[in-house]
């Protein structure tokens, strides 16, 4: 084991900057990181076991004991409880004969949960040593677990492939692409190379323009105008660096898992032309751990677009050099905060940083660097090729161009479209063939839970923002409990923590919504939500804190008669439950207690 | 050069270097803003979050946020004093705080400002957490059930090599303070009582001494938190 770690300790340079990418490996050779390989990463680094373990701890896919020879990550974010993952965990938990978060004695089967694996449109689904198996059932996931006991890999318990790239050999995956609606601008016939050789014709400065006048924003949810970014970027000194955020992790999106797979070269050349704009040498591709099963394909990508002269040295002839590599993510969903994604780049914790400084003046390794969305990216690439105004003449007013939307959930038609911005919700579920809609969560967790009576509003950056994640929630639902505790649960496991408000409230919020989902709750606990989501909104650093109480907050403004309905009008009612508390003893001893109320 | 500025806090006219922390800004001014996770020079955390004031309407962590010309800061307003009274209540219902067999008490910032925003029972639920205790290293209890995760001694308490001592370990709810064992054996008295002074709370705890100065002649005993610095521009 020791000369092992010590060789993939010296492949990445001995450099503490590639922590992740050690742990990856190691993670990956073993199926764990024991206390020696720490030690020795600290003697080798020279830094503290400490610093290793806070990294290392970080992380989801990262364990210090064995996950077991084959290791199960079962989604259990919303959509996954919808189409049916109790049936799914049943059936693992009786075949393997163990419970969910253990492994079985003789290593061999370990089942464990995990967030949102971008699979939305294909629940559920799990991941098996990193290979991805969607649309599991109990016959399924019988034929699974006895390919496990007779040894076979998990490779080879693929049966059926998926359409498009994902039937490359390099990828050979199970995952459907299931694009429902193509665009002008993303899923339009593309062919590499127009963009770039466009942008590499004319000067940095005319690139930014370019994509000011089309005044594109950043398409991972925030909107920041693109230009803009870049622009700022650009008047830095020194060495510059272009990131590429696909660490989809914001629960119910997965178009950008469908663009890596069908537009990975556009992405690529979107980055190029990226680097072009802001005068830097080296992008990255931060990809997100549940998508490891492309890497190998996105990585040829890079070579084809090496040999093609599309990546390297003097692109096209230009005297530009420009190189991208792939940093792989290890479960984190505060990575897709950019600063936080830098962070985790640079080997650390994903904690997301204080601003000022931004990125853009000082980000990777300090030096000014672009975050983009690969949606972003791609954009740019089809503007630069057709120019500002084309794109502009697309969407709204305020919102130019199409959005690609990841639509899950109670429908007939999950998958991927691309629409122009200004569609309306009712639009939309006429689309995806949507009936006794109860509400549809805009945007993900983060966003908001839309009642029917705002169907009418328009999918754009200045009416219903979002990064692309749309979750239609039929009426059959239970709200409370199926929808806004699940959204909490997540956002309690995904808080870095760092920050007081943003890791107790979510905690204190998740437990608040379960005593009402529970039936012990009253009017004034519905009050307090409330105000405590506001406290937390007001002072938490990052993104996730300011959005993470949404879930509460929107449903208590547009479905306050759920909560009503729930709660008990006395002044206190203790969320105490006798009956639950003494469920395990009772369990144990095979007897039942009757409590007197 | 450094550029002189003016500012305001709650309509008062304050001067500071321009680039300046809003927070040491205030503090030259003779304005305290509360801070737990703060140390004046050294790299901010902005992680206790109760030095959230609002500058041209806007929430910003004080400790974060450089003073610039012009500035208008709301600090003792009702709403703030509310979220810190608030964010103090919560630290208390995270951790499991027991003040009166604290060796800390009296010297802690996080008890100092339960009196200052005069807290009486918290408006959150306990969460009785369990937190392991570590006193394996030679000179240092880490008494974790009092941890607020400040991260002043992953800051500044290093080895002789400049490696941390201290660091984070998991992350949301798991998170906690992890002390390198290795490392904490090379510690001398004096770094150890430097990361027992630098601790606002009493989780980190020098061993075999304790309560040198008693009970009631301690510094938060006789005067208030924050006292100093508004006394000081009176």
């Amino acid at each position: 084991m020791k000369e092992k770690i010590i060789s993939i300790i010296k492949a990445h340079g001995t450099d503490t900057a590639r922590l992740m990418d050690i742990l990856l490996r190691v993670q990956a050779e073993f199926g764990y990181v024991s206390t020696e390989a720490v030690s020795i990463m600290a003697t080798m680094l020279h830094i503290s076991e400490v610093d290793v373990v806070q990294t290392l701890s970080f992380y989801h896919f990262f364990t210090t004991d064995a996950v077991g020879k084959y290791a199960v990550y079962m989604n259990n974010s919303l959509v996954s409880c919808m189409m049916g993952m109790k049936e799914v965990v049943d059936e693992f938990e009786k075949q393997a004969g163990i419970k969910f978060g253990s492994k079985t004695p003789d290593g061999l089967i370990g089942l464990y949960y995990t967030a949102c694996i971008g699979m939305n449109d294909q629940e559920p689904a799990a991941l098996i040593n990193g290979i991805v198996f969607t649309e599991l059932n109990r016959e399924k996931v019988r034929n699974i677990v006895a390919d496990m006991k007779a040894g076979k890999s998990v490779n080879d318990m693929v049966a059926v492939i998926g359409d498009g790239i994902n039937a490359n050999p390099l990828m050979k995956s199970m995952v459907k692409n299931n694009i429902r609606k193509s665009g002008p601008v993303i899923l339009a016939d593309y062919t590499l190379g127009i963009g770039i050789a466009k942008a590499l014709t004319t000067d940095s400065k005319s690139v930014i323009k370019e994509v000011k006048d089309s005044n594109l924003r950043g398409r991972g949810g925030a909107g920041f105008p693109t230009g803009m970014k870049w622009d700022f970027c650009s008047r830095e000194t020194g060495v510059h660096y272009v990131l590429c955020n696909a660490d989809e992790g914001e629960p119910g999106t997965f178009k950008d898992r469908v663009l890596l797979t069908e537009r990975a070269y556009m992405v690529f050349e979107g980055m190029t032309i990226g680097g072009y704009a802001i005068g830097a040498a080296e992008g990255i591709l931060y990809l997100r751990n549940e998508y490891t099963y492309m890497k190998a394909y996105l990585e040829n990508v890079l070579n084809d677009m090496r040999t093609k002269n599309f990546l390297g040295n003097n692109i096209l002839g230009k005297g530009f050099n420009f190189d991208i590599r792939i940093q792989m993510g290890a479960g984190a969903y505060v990575c897709g905060e950019e600063s936080a994604l830098i962070e985790s780049s640079e080997g650390k914790r994903g904690e997301p940083r204080n601003r000022p400084p931004f990125p853009v003046q000082k980000g990777y390794k300090g030096k000014p660097t672009i975050v983009n969305n690969v949606e972003t990216f791609c954009s740019v690439v089809r503007i630069s090729e057709k120019g500002a105004s084309w794109y502009n003449a697309i969407g709204t007013s305020e919102s130019a161009g199409t959005k690609l939307l990841s639509i899950s959930g109670d429908c007939k038609l999950p998958g991927v479209y691309e629409i122009a911005w200004g569609m309306s919700i009712n639009e939309m579920l006429e689309m995806v063939g949507a009936e006794n809609v109860q509400t549809v969560q805009v945007a993900g967790p983060s966003g908001i839970c839309l009642p029917p009576k705002q169907f009418d509003r328009k999918i754009a950056l200045e009416d219903l923002p979002t990064g692309g994640s749309m979750i239609v929630i039929g009426q059959h639902r239970d709200l409370l409990k199926d929808v806004v505790l699940n959204f909490m649960e997540f956002f309690a496991d995904e808080s870095c923590g760092s920050c007081v408000t943003c890791r107790s409230f979510n905690m204190i919020l998740r437990n608040a919504i379960e005593k009402i989902v529970d039936g012990h709750g009253i009017k004034k606990d519905v009050e307090n939500m409330l105000a405590w989501s506001e406290i937390l909104r007001k002072t938490t650093r990052c993104g996730l804190g300011q959005t993470s109480s949404n879930p509460i907050s929107t449903t208590i403004k547009n479905f306050r008669e759920l909560y009503d309905a729930r709660v008990k009008d006395v002044d206190y009612q203790s969320d105490f439950d006798m009956q639950k508390s003494v469920l395990a003893s009772c369990e144990a001893v095979g007897r039942s207690s009757v409590v007197h109320e | 050069m450094s550029e002189t500025i003016k500012f305001t806090i709650d309509g008062k006219e304050c001067q500071g270097t321009k680039g300046q922390l809003l927070v040491d800004a205030a503090a030259d001014n003779g304005v305290y803003i509360p801070v737990l996770c703060h140390m004046r020079d050294l790299i901010p955390a902005g992680s206790c979050r109760i030095c959230t004031v609002k500058v041209n309407g806007r929430n910003m962590a004080a400790c974060t946020t450089p003073a610039e010309e012009g500035m208008a800061v709301e600090n003792n307003t009702p709403e703030f004093l509310d979220i810190r009274k608030a964010i103090v209540e919560m630290l208390f219902v995270e951790g499991n705080h027991f003040c009166p067999a604290c060796e800390k008490s009296g010297n802690c910032d996080l008890q100092a400002l339960g009196y200052k925003y005069q807290m009486m029972v918290p408006r959150f639920p306990y969460a009785f957490e369990r937190r392991e205790i570590d006193a394996t290293t030679p000179k240092i209890f880490l008494e974790r059930n009092r941890c607020i995760f400040c991260k002043r001694c992953v800051r500044v308490i290093k080895d002789e090599e400049g490696r941390n001592i201290f660091a984070f370990k998991g992350r949301g709810n798991t998170l906690e303070i992890n002390i390198d064992r290795k490392l904490a054996a090379t510690m001398t008295d004096e770094i150890a009582q430097k990361a027992m002074d630098i601790c606002p709370v009493g989780c980190i705890l020098k061993k075999e001494i304790g309560f040198v100065n008693p009970i009631g002649q301690r510094k938060y005993d006789t005067m208030p938190i924050g006292s100093d610095i508004e006394n000081n521009h009176q």
